[in-house]
């Protein structure tokens, strides 16, 4: 029978939303479907898995699988792999689900395919190509488990209500493993709505000129409710808001009921974070903009002037 | 100390590229560079030769034309080039190339340091230095937004999910930069005339000890279909009534 495994990202903080997406997929494709949880956090995760689909989980909270080369981590999956030879392993697009995904090519031989946004097939991905502006179905071929990276917010998480059953991981620490330390870890704060569970994301660029300019956004998203504040690269390249905010192709995918972009010019590697939402408003003093041709409503304007009598606005409706 | 860097050629860096008859990006006679987002490992990795001696070698797989790439790289100050071209190439998955690359690494001898970008601008696989990385049993730091050499161990600050991080790491080591670890410099007229005699190796797969199973790719295009672009909405000028037509489409969303 087809064997389908999810690759779950853990943290003694939950597990990432991504997990649950990913269960939806393999249940559609198999109904014998593993998840994989490796990390602290792991143990206690097995149970939101089982709920949603995992009919196993594989879970070791072992420290020494979270250290910054992925190593750890890709040589225990490919021991477990090798035993349990599922047909398909399922990752996020986080970045230590690619790092330990690369690891794992090297060590099978297996395919990776990346920035799919479907399994139409059990052998086959889909991807969005160019900027999102042309749909591929490639066939995956060679040593098995092929390895597909999803894109974020693909799926809809799904309650099934069963449980997993639960089986130990045995680490498997690879000969000549470099001792790597961290030196310094620097947590930015999570406060707020996240951007994940926005109903509206206001998203600010190089167009706001420096970091004053996301208060005027955090002001709007108070007077909206429910809303999160994200950024462009460009934004996030300057040092002007952390890299959690980014959203794009290298940041976070969102499909909030509405996204406000203001002094964003809507690059293709941004529009693939954002171009999903349900209803796209757009501020750029550039008529020529291509976030003009993504908004629902282009607005061709000084967003300092646009942004703070839309904020009065708001408050005016709503009362905050 | 001695940093490869690895350059692709990507075609259209500022635009959209466009798929060919097979299917497969149209490479030949494409507005093609090197990727922008290899400059900022590069200019890196030439601050730290300059700093502290050695050579930059910069390695590129890709059609005859990505010679474009190395060309740049060594107008912008690598010492030497490799580039790996073989029709067998077309077509090339992550694993193919990055098989074909780790032998390039392994057959340069002793490298210090080999530095990627995150992601391609064309691909953007983001696995393949990674995939590299465990071919040649190097330890990575993915992500890094600075990267020094001290006291002979690799210093990066690096994104993650939660902020971020100072990792040490001996080298070798492999590590991938985004576009914070320097700003790239523009090639001098005397750069670009010296890059011409510069040496650049071209070997071929059997000098690199690859046989034709080691690059079959693994994946082949079933299909491809237009994506269903969204129509254009409604543009326009910022005015007195530009809040109010705003809110009355945050009301329409309910989410005021
Ligand atoms: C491999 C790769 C991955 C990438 N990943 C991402 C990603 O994940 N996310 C991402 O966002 N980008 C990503 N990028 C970068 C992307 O290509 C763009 O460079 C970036 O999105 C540009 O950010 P921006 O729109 O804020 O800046 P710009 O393109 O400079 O646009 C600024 C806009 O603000 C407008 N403006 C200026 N002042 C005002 C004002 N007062 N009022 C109103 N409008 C004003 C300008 O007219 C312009 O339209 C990636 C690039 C590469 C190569
Ligand atoms: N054909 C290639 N030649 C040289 N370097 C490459 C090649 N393909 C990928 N790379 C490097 O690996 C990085 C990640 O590529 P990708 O996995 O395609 O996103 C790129 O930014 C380059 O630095």
């Amino acid at each position: 029978m087809t064997s389908v495994w999810i690759w779950a990202d853990v943290t003694t903080s939950g597990v990432a939303s991504s997990a649950l997406e990913l269960l939806t997929k393999a249940r559609e494709l198999s109904d014998d479907v593993g998840a994989v949880a490796l990390g602290p956090g792991a143990t206690g995760a097995a149970a939101v898995l089982g709920e949603h689909g995992a009919g196993v989980a594989y879970v070791s909270d072992d420290d020494r699988l979270v250290e910054p080369t992925s190593r750890v981590a890709a040589h225990t999956l490919a021991a477990l792999v090798a035993s349990g030879s599922p047909d398909v392993v399922l990752f996020p697009s986080s970045y230590r689900a690619r790092d330990v995904a690369g690891r794992l090519q090297a060590l099978t031989g297996a395919t990776v395919m990346a920035n799919a946004v479907d399994l139409p097939a059990i052998h086959r991905a889909r991807a969005e190509v160019l900027g999102g502006t042309t749909i591929v179905d490639i066939d995956l071929a060679g040593p098995t488990p092929h390895l597909v990276l999803l894109r974020p917010q693909s799926f809809e998480p799904r309650e099934v209500g069963g449980s997993a059953d639960l089986v130990a991981v045995d680490v498997v620490e690879p000969p000549g493993l470099a001792d790597v330390r961290v030196l310094e870890r620097n947590d930015a704060s999570a406060d707020g709505t996240k951007l994940d569970d926005a109903k509206v994301v206001v998203s600010g660029g190089r167009g706001l000129g420096g970091p004053e300019g996301f208060r005027l956004l955090e002001e709007l998203a108070d007077a909206i409710g429910g809303s999160a504040v994200g950024a462009s690269r460009a934004a996030v390249d300057a040092g002007w808001v952390p890299y959690a905010m980014q959203i794009g192709q290298t940041g976070a995918t969102v499909k909030p009921e509405v996204y406000l972009a203001a002094g964003i010019s809507g690059a293709l590697q941004h529009a693939v974070g954002m171009k999903a939402s349900r209803r796209i408003v757009a501020i750029t003093k550039d008529p020529e903009a291509p976030i003009l041709k993504l908004a629902d409503l282009g607005v061709v304007g000084d967003l300092f002037q646009v942004i703070p009598a839309l904020t009065e606005e708001v408050r005016r409706r709503t009362g905050r | 100390m001695n940093v490869a860097v690895l350059v692709k050629w990507v075609p259209e860096p500022q635009g959209t590229p466009a798929l060919g008859e097979d299917h497969l990006l149209v490479r030949e006679g494409a507005n093609g560079a090197l990727d922008p987002g290899d400059e900022y490992g590069l200019e890196r990795a030439l601050q730290l030769v300059e700093r502290d001696g050695g050579d930059v070698v910069a390695v590129s797989m890709g059609p005859e034309v990505a010679n474009a790439a190395v060309q740049r790289a060594l107008a912008m100050g690598a010492s030497r080039g490799v580039h790996v071209t073989d029709p067998s190439l077309r077509g090339a998955d992550t694993l193919v190339t990055a098989r074909v690359l780790a032998a390039v690494i392994r057959s340069l001898g002793s490298i210090d340091l080999v530095v990627a970008a995150v992601e391609s601008t064309d691909g953007y696989t983001g696995t393949l230095p990674i995939t590299i990385a465990e071919l040649l049993g190097l330890p990575s730091v993915t992500f890094a937004t600075a990267l020094d050499v001290v006291e002979g161990e690799l210093r990066a600050e690096r994104q993650t999910v939660a902020g971020s991080e100072v990792v040490a790491s001996p080298i070798p080591a492999l590590v991938t930069v985004t576009t914070g670890v320097a700003a790239p410099r523009y090639p001098s007229l005397k750069g670009v005339m010296g890059a011409k005699s510069k040496p650049v190796d071209r070997p071929s797969l059997s000098d690199l000890g690859l046989s034709s199973d080691d690059v079959r790719p693994t994946q082949s295009i079933a299909g491809v279909e237009a994506a269903a672009a969204k129509s254009g909405g409604r543009v326009i000028e910022a005015g007195p009534e530009t809040a109010v037509e705003i809110a009355n489409l945050l009301a329409e969303a309910r989410v005021i």
